[in-house]
């Protein structure tokens, strides 16, 4: 199957990774586990502070499915678990004791139990909503994007280590029996070989072509009424390597990337690393503000240096400065070329190739004032002006005729990135979703 | 630290709730934006961390620019129509651009005024910040009227259009109908003998003292006027009797509003907001050839009953406010249609209305700007359409599944 998508926009930001940057290994002093990074996903506890656990060890589970659990990603002790208002968990941080023991998971259960115990089925989305899915409900069709075209990020699929294919074979063999549809993977053509099983998608276009919901909705679009997995290559060969050894593989690959870092460098380490080691030595010593971004910068989150941790789903660390130390006078006349933008209202940024952005949002917040600036850069059959006006609404009938079923906020983010009217469009995504959720569910 | 961002911040909590300024708040709050760009950044999670540089602001300063080059044509045909008014056979350049800019600006300063002292008072009620809005109503509005509109018509049509069309709906954004052509509207239909006739249309007062003198009693109506008034197949002519070919419409060098009779300029504009992508070329394209459609089916069927019809397509583009509403009012983005599919219609209902009503409406020879406010209000139909045929598509892919 092949699937050209014509809308788009690949953000030209400096600090790319190149052929030869370097690869370091780095061991995580401390790796952290956040319940935010799972929506749908109520946290219980099953472990308390100075409790030792092994790579797979339930750390919480889901409070209405028991079986999903979320685990350890390294072995050691429970140092902390950091709570905010009214005892919401925020963290779980466990100090990495570099032993790197793991547990070894029976693996003829049924695949979702399976899934549920060792920590993966957490990492799988459902659409609609963009949640931690529902054990209980088989969905009609599982969609792997082995993609990211996101701003700086390096290519998934050179992520997985030599000889994944027995990995991926099996994970989508054994995937197959929950599901009724088919399992779609979609890639750049040549970067991947065809997985037996998989109804393979070559997908052509910049970036959101790599977002899975926007493969989704132009390969088998979700309607009202059904469900979806949806995950990464990266997840998928974990699930393959538990099911050939029994043991979760809790290894990711970083970009550490972005205007602020010295050389930009890829990184292997374990999910959920702290910051603070990822950076160490990248960081250009400037003397403004800088922002760390565990992810891209289109969805990432915003982290602390000396107190952050890689997000899940994200293998990408991007630094930008910050911006709030900066007075420009007249910004909104100036034509310097430094100035990113896709609009050719700014006659000098041809000039420049690469730009270096920082974090603010250069104009104030407005009402929506120009026209059509989404369907620019969204490839999907939404109109996403008026989606965007029922969920602001709360219109529960308008935002299903309108497709909220479909999006997930990532998919909107480049939406975000062009509005004149610096809306906070995934953010107001997120919060439609979960309203909705809450109504119906 | 520049001492202007000092003086800012040394001022700054003067204005802040609690202050002893602090009812002007919104006030200071837009000066301190448009002075420095806001350090306000991000937040940490479900955003983008990087935002286009465009911002409205900016859209609306590039408006203005595409504006520039009417403004000071109509400057300069102001006094060159003024020089011929006199008499002249002499058109001394810089006097005549130093009459024009003397005739205009105490209308461009009186519509300003108002309506930003409008917007200050409504920002600071709803404790928002200013919005750029009206930079770009504010120096429309006297290019649409004629030279000679009285300052207190101006001002009353403003405080109206900026309360009335935008205000009560929310500020800008929320507008439904164009503002500077409401405050137009507003001044065509309750001083009609202002707005339209033999008298307005050529500056005859000298502008300051400054300029020539012109014989009291003095008439010379637009060309659309004078079809208007006239019968069957006439010739247009301009002030000194000389006939106005469409090569003389095209350039603009004829009586009219102030800044809309030069094709040659709006065309410069048109080019301004095309480049720029702050305009939709669908409208734009989609009004032209409506209007040649609508005018060429008019001309086909030309008859004495109503003169207008006896003009050709091309001239229909080129006289009036036609292209000017087109390029500049027809594709204010908040009051067009706003669905791609939906700008097409909107535009092409523009061309084929503006010249339905200057042809078969003696009485409102200014089509342009009534069919501009007409499809202003049926756009949200429009786009209402366009929004159900995706719904629409939905639902059938829903149901050819069960």
């Amino acid at each position: 199957m092949y699937l050209k998508l014509k809308k788009g926009l690949d953000l030209p930001i400096e600090g790319a990774l190149s052929a030869a940057s370097p690869v370091k290994s780095i061991s995580p002093v401390c790796c952290a586990i956040v319940p935010d990074d799972f929506p749908g996903f109520t946290p219980k506890l099953t472990v308390r502070e100075g409790d030792h656990v092994e790579i797979g060890a339930a750390i919480m589970h889901d409070k209405a499915h028991p079986g999903v659990c979320i685990c350890s990603p390294v072995a050691g002790k429970v140092k902390a678990i950091v709570r905010g208002e009214r005892r919401k968990i925020l963290r779980v941080e466990i100090e990495n004791n570099n032993s790197y023991n793991s547990l070894t998971f029976d693996i003829k259960r049924p695949i979702v139990e399976l899934l549920g115990a060792a920590g993966l089925f957490a990492m799988l989305r459902r659409r609609p909503y963009d949640v931690v899915p529902d054990p209980d409900v088989r969905p009609r069709d599982i969609f792997v994007t082995a993609m990211d075209t996101a701003p700086l990020a390096l290519s998934p699929v050179q992520m997985l280590p030599e000889g994944a294919d027995k990995a991926l074979a099996a994970a989508v063999n054994a995937l197959a029996t929950a599901t009724d549809g088919k399992i779609y993977v979609s890639r750049r053509a040549g970067e991947l070989a065809d997985i037996p099983g998989a109804e393979m998608v070559d997908v052509e276009g910049k970036h959101p072509a790599g977002c899975v919901g926007v493969q989704v909705a132009n390969i088998a679009p979700v309607n009202k009424g059904e469900n979806i997995w949806t995950l990464d290559i990266v997840t998928l060969y974990r699930i393959g390597h538990l099911l050939l050894t029994g043991k979760v593989d809790s290894s990711v690959t970083v970009a550490v990337t972005g205007p602020e870092v010295t050389t930009p460098c890829i990184v292997k380490t374990a999910i959920g690393a702290d910051i603070k080691a990822l950076t160490a030595g990248v960081l250009a010593n400037s003397d403004h503000n800088v922002r760390i971004i565990s992810g891209n910068v289109l969805t990432g989150t915003a982290v602390n240096e000396a107190e952050g941790f890689l997000r899940f789903p994200y293998r990408q660390v991007t630094v930008i400065a910050e911006g709030n130390d900066v007075d420009e006078f007249m910004g909104w006349a100036s034509v310097a070329p430094s100035k990113m933008s896709i609009y050719p209202a700014l006659p000098l940024h041809w000039l420049r190739r690469l730009f270096r952005p920082d974090a603010r949002l250069n104009g104030g917040r407005r009402a929506m004032i120009m026209s059509g600036e989404y369907d620019r850069v969204l490839p999907m059959d939404i109109m996403a002006e008026y989606l965007l006006k029922a969920i602001i609404s709360r219109n529960i009938d308008e935002m299903e005729a309108l497709g909220i079923y479909e999006i997930a906020p990532e998919d909107l983010a480049l939406c975000e990135y062009v509005d004149t009217s610096k809306l906070p469009i995934q953010q107001i995504v997120r919060d439609g979703l979960d309203y909705l959720r809450k109504e119906l569910e | 630290m520049s001492k202007l961002r000092k003086f800012l911040d040394r001022i700054k909590p003067a204005f802040q709730p609690g202050g002893k300024l602090s009812a002007l708040q919104s006030v200071f709050d837009g000066f301190e934006t448009f002075l420095y760009t806001p350090r306000t950044t991000s937040p940490a999670s479900y955003t983008t961390h990087v935002h286009d540089s465009v911002d409205s602001k900016r859209a609306m300063t590039i408006v203005i620019i595409a504006l520039l080059p009417c403004f000071f044509f109509g400057m300069y045909n102001t006094g060159y129509q003024h020089w011929l008014a006199a008499g002249a056979t002499e058109f001394p350049f810089f006097s005549l651009m130093l009459y024009g800019f003397l005739a205009i600006i105490p209308k461009v300063i009186v519509t300003y005024v108002v309506g930003l002292g409008i917007e200050f008072i409504s920002a600071q009620i709803r404790h928002e910040e200013i919005q750029e809005g009206f930079l770009v109503t504010g120096i429309i509005l006297p290019m649409v009227c004629p030279v000679d509109v009285p300052l207190w018509m101006l001002a009353v049509a403003t405080a109206f259009a900026v309360i009335f069309a935008k205000e009560v709906f929310g500020g800008t954004g929320y507008n439904i109908v164009n503002v500077a052509l409401t405050a137009r509207a507003f001044l065509f239909f309750s001083y009609p003998a202002y707005m339209s006739g033999d008298k307005v249309f050529v500056a005859t007062s000298q502008a300051f003292g400054y300029g020539p003198a012109v014989a009291d009693g003095f008439t010379c109506a637009t060309p659309l006027g004078q079809i208007a008034t006239a019968g069957g197949e006439t010739a247009i002519t301009g002030i000194d009797g000389s006939t106005i070919s469409t090569w003389d419409a095209f350039v603009g060098l004829i009586p009219g509003s102030f800044g809309e009779t030069s094709v040659i300029c709006i065309l410069i504009g048109a080019a301004i907001l095309l480049a720029t992508r702050i305009a939709s070329w669908r409208i734009m394209l989609s009004a032209v050839a409506g209007a040649l459609l609508m005018g060429w089916i008019a001309n086909s069927a030309a008859t004495p009953t109503y003169p207008a019809s006896f003009l050709s397509p091309i001239d229909q583009l080129f006289l009036g406010g036609f292209a000017f509403a087109v390029v500049f009012m027809a594709t204010d983005p908040v009051t067009a249609a706003r669905t791609n599919t939906g700008k097409w219609v909107y535009g092409f209902l523009i061309g084929v209305i503006a010249v339905c009503i200057r042809t078969y409406n003696n009485g409102y020879p200014e089509g342009a700007m009534l069919a501009v406010l007409l499809m202003n209000v049926f756009a949200p139909l429009i786009d209402y359409c366009v929004v159900s045929a995706n719904k629409r598509r939905r639902r059938a892919r829903l149901t050819s599944k069960a």
